[in-house]
């Protein structure tokens, strides 16, 4: 897939330039470099294509902290090395400082990956939640694979500042809600203000498509005396909507249909699909549905059962996006148990720690910490350093963007969070959080703080939050 | 003296005695621990706890145990009173979204005011079993307000493993004024405060009339420390006229207007807390404890000087809405600095519950050391889910604190009680230990393994 090159290494960057010039973004009177730019033949097929490039930074060491590199690694008195938007080197105290780098000292402080959650839908269910920025959910039909979240996102959400003070945000999987067996494809962004929401989309993140079983749909459509109103209903649906993308993917593809072109991604393997579904046997059945019609789910979102079918899914290779201790405000979330989680990587499947909540994505960290909390009491003695892909790592996998970020790996954005202690604490905060190397939060410093224009002049705008 | 090792099997064979009747209070000794008392002040490490007939007889440093009484080592373990929850909705729901089984709502009622969370509440709820396995002891559970701007009377609970949940039935009233109070009041804030103001007048005029058309019955009603229940709630009474108030929702809210029973007012912006507080200028007998106050830091002052008690969320931080624009997790600290009571309640989202309320206050103490923010210390945060919302709720001094003559509430932790990493071992609630398993601690070990070469998982119980 060729948009994921774009990003990675020196190539796709140079490759950029000339477009990156002609675009000529400024700030703060210096150039925004184009490195994560899309290539521009690209750019020209994508509609809607992403407009955002990096911010400036300054090449930064950070020295002294403890490390967690997002990938199971801990180095204790680390050095972390960025610049040119890039993670440049990770090591131990050794590791040699260049010339003309920031140094900041992380004595004391720890640092990571920057937060990724694979479950949001900030700006398509924006703050304040009144019913004029109810788009999220296209709930008029059961399959809507033809919508796409971004056209909803509203980018001057306050929620996206609050998740990168408070929770180290670096970037975010927005979906469409559960409403639908299909309910569009997800849009993924860089934590960035931006006055478009093509100036937050990740460059080169593939298309997700998400889909809903269980309660949700046959509720929605139940209740208007439609099919699907029953779980057999929901399967009846997809497998004739899969049918119909089947024989679509097969042909000259020449009529559009924009329904037709997602799945057909999908059937591709070019659009992941991230899977509502919270009980056991019915993800065993979706894996199934999958296998019939020759795709593959990427995660699993809310998957409290996942405990008890984790082999399955680590057969499978299916992610499971869970919450640490949501429970019982449905009925196919009454056996969700705190141990979830640590069931799920002990058996060796993908743990992914997600939030579908503009407050539970500021403090995802803690999620995970209870998470593995709630393992250890039981037995299951997970590494903090292994906990911490769990909002990192394991959501840029789930997401396809892993090659890009969600670890400190030479060569990958430098998206970086610098916490003021053990980012598995809850008296802990983020200090200062760098995307793609430029500094956008810094606790210190009240002016490297985003207020959306919503919030402008309002009561509390500017105000620490 | 008991060793560690020991304590953690206790803790085990609690977990599997869960159908067992708990036994009487038990007098019990704590050694060797981090001792938080609750009310507001500084953990206190290697402190001794002691409870004797269900009471708190002695805590903190240089305390020794009485003679002949069992003592537990709570080396490397943290002593607490037992948390208290706000505004549940404990034993009203077993799952929110199965209509059957949830009491939270009555938007089809024909009343608001007399409704009575006390004889529906269901100890054997599973969210019981889990707040109390949290730490949670004792607890306001209040209805939601569905058909009326007044949600009707909560009642004040502790969480033991029995059917005696209910420790003072009708301990308030709870009625919404923000904008939710707007929607039901018809469509604006001005019909709500117009709509409260007939009630109490209604209340007011239906408490002096002692001239009540038809039979009046005056048997006893179940009663603990609460009010006595209006004969008239349960005899037969008539009146010429019901235009506005049912005569049940009138009779509910006499002891409302006589201050006997608190008022609990959700309100979130600035200046729907001012107008609440002035409810008192008409109203002079009110007894008002604010519930919400998302913007209570912009007229903390105010609220400090009007003497009035808030229970607010300890961490929005969102303009959610038009009333909650200045939202911020300073909102607390700021208020509590400004000489307000605050006890930190309410639950957001899905995920959370009464037994979050330690992450809560836990990222309080975090965000004071955010510059430019404003949270709690350590001790304030855990006494604003202790002490503080007990008082609020009516329990005096003696609920929330581990101090002389307390209630013998309290929770052993394996860890700083406030620390997400950290979760009680043992709970006691009037000196009575408590079971600490439920559905999920049984699911949990059914799918501890998944190994079914011998037999399905249904048969491992």
């Amino acid at each position: 897939m060729t948009r994921r090159s774009a990003g990675i290494g020196l190539l796709p960057a140079l490759a950029a330039l000339p477009l990156a010039l002609a675009g000529c973004a400024t700030a703060g009177g210096e150039e925004r470099p184009a490195a994560n730019r899309p290539a521009a033949a690209e750019t020209a097929q994508v509609p809607y294509a992403s407009t955002y490039t990096r911010y400036p930074g300054v090449p930064t060491a950070l020295v002294g902290a403890t490390v967690y590199d997002g990938a199971g690694g801990r180095i204790d008195n680390g050095i972390v090395l960025f610049a040119d938007g890039e993670v440049v080197g990770i090591g131990g105290a050794d590791l040699a400082v260049p010339a003309g780098y920031t140094r900041i000292d992380g004595t004391g402080k720890f640092v990571t990956p920057g937060v990724i959650d694979v479950h949001s839908h900030l700006g398509d269910y924006p703050t304040p939640s009144v019913d004029a920025h109810a788009d999220g959910n296209e709930a008029t039909d059961p399959t809507t694979p033809e919508v796409w979240a971004e056209h909803s996102v509203w980018p001057q959400d306050p929620g996206f500042a609050r998740a990168l003070a408070n929770g180290g945000v670096t970037s975010l999987q927005i979906l469409p809600g559960s409403a639908n067996l299909m309910g569009g494809r997800s849009v993924t962004v860089k934590n960035v203000p931006s006055r478009t929401v093509q100036g937050m989309k990740f460059p080169g993140a593939p298309y997700s498509l998400k889909m809903a079983c269980g309660e949700n749909p046959k509720r929605v459509y139940g209740s208007r005396g439609r099919m699907p109103s029953t779980r057999m209903g929901n399967f009846a649906v997809n497998r004739e909507t899969w049918i119909e993308a089947r024989e679509y993917a097969d042909g000259d593809r020449e009529d559009r249909d924009l329904a037709m072109e997602t799945l057909a991604g999908v059937l591709d393997g070019d659009i992941l699909i991230q899977n509502h579904c919270y009980r056991a046997d019915e993800m065993a059945l979706v894996m199934d549905m999958a296998r019939e019609f020759g795709y593959r789910v990427t995660a699993f979102h809310h998957a409290v059962e996942s405990y008890k079918i984790a082999d399955l899914l680590r057969d499978n290779g299916v992610c499971s996006a869970v919450w640490a201790d949501w429970y019982g405000f449905k009925m196919e979330a009454y056996d969700a148990i705190p141990e979830n989680a640590a069931l799920i990587h002990n058996a060796g499947a993908c743990v992914v720690i997600h939030s579908d909540d503009e407050n539970g994505i500021q403090r995802l960290n803690q999620e995970a910490a209870k998470a593995q909390a709630d393992g250890r009491r039981m037995g299951i003695d997970i590494p903090d350093e292994q906990v911490i892909s769990w909002f990192t790592l394991n959501a840029a996998r789930a997401m396809g963007i892993d090659e890009m970020t969600g670890s400190l790996q030479p060569g990958k954005m430098a998206d970086v969070v610098l916490w003021n202690g053990d980012p598995l604490s809850v008296y802990t905060r983020p200090e200062m959080v760098w995307i793609d190397g430029a500094l956008m939060y810094d606790y210190n410093d009240p002016r490297r703080r985003p207020i959306s224009d919503f919030e402008l002049g309002q009561p509390g705008a500017g105000d620490v939050k | 003296m008991t060793s560690r090792l020991s304590l953690f099997a206790g803790a085990v064979f609690a977990l599997a005695s869960s159908l067992a009747t708990p036994a009487n209070a038990q007098d019990v000794a704590i050694t060797g621990a981090t001792v938080a008392l609750g009310d507001g002040s500084d953990p206190v490490e290697n402190a001794t706890v002691v409870v004797r007939g269900g009471r708190v007889t002695a805590a903190g440093s240089g305390v020794s145990v009485p003679a002949g009484m069992q003592a537990i080592d709570g080396t490397g373990m943290w002593v607490t009173p037992g948390l208290f929850a706000s505004m549940t909705h404990l034993g009203l729901v077993d799952v929110d979204a199965v209509d059957e089984s949830n009491d939270v709502y009555a938007t089809g009622s024909p009343f608001g005011a007399a409704l009575d969370v006390s004889p529906v509440i269901n100890p054997m709820a599973q969210d019981f079993a889990y707040s109390r396995a949290g730490g949670v002891t004792r607890a306001t559970v209040t209805p939601n307000a569905g058909s009326t701007i007044f949600a009707g009377q909560g009642a004040l609970i502790d969480l033991g493993a029995d059917y005696d949940a209910v420790r003072r039935p009708r301990a308030f009233q709870y009625v919404e004024l923000g904008e939710g109070g707007a929607r039901l009041a018809g469509g604006s804030r001005t019909s709500s405060h117009a709509l409260f103001r007939n009630a109490l007048r209604e209340a007011s005029a239906y408490g002096e009339d002692a001239e009540l058309v038809g039979r009046s019955e005056t048997r006893d009603m179940r009663t603990y420390d609460d009010l006595r229940i209006d004969p008239r709630l349960t005899g037969r009474a008539e009146r010429d006229t019901d235009v506005l108030l049912s005569r049940f929702d009138a009779a509910a809210l006499v002891p409302v207007v006589t201050g006997e029973q608190k008022l609990y007012i959700g309100v979130e912006r600035a200046s729907d807390i001012l107008s609440a507080i002035a409810l008192k200028d008409e109203f002079p007998r009110l007894d008002i404890v604010i519930v919400g106050a998302a913007e209570g830091w912009m007229v903390a002052d105010r609220i400090a000087a009007a003497g009035v008690p808030v229970i607010a969320a300890g961490l929005r931080d969102l303009p959610v809405s038009f009333e909650q624009l200045a939202a911020t997790q300073s909102n607390v600290g700021r208020m509590r600095d400004a000489g307000v009571e605050v006890a930190i309640g309410l639950y957001d989202s899905s995920g959370d519950h009464p037994r979050g309320l330690p992450q809560q206050a836990g990222n309080l103490v975090g965000l004071s050391r955010v510059p430019g923010a404003t949270g709690l210390t350590w001790g304030e945060a855990f006494a604003a889910i202790s002490s503080v919302p007990a008082h609020i709720a009516g329990l005096g001094e003696t609920g929330g604190t581990l101090t002389p003559g307390a209630l013998g509430d309290l929770v052993v932790w394996d860890g700083d009680p406030l620390e997400t990493s950290s979760a009680p071992v043992r709970v006691f609630i009037d000196g009575v230990e408590q079971p600490l398993d439920n559905h999920q601690t049984r699911l949990r070990e059914r799918y501890r393994t998944l190994d079914e070469s011998q037999l399905p998982r249904g048969y491992e119980w």
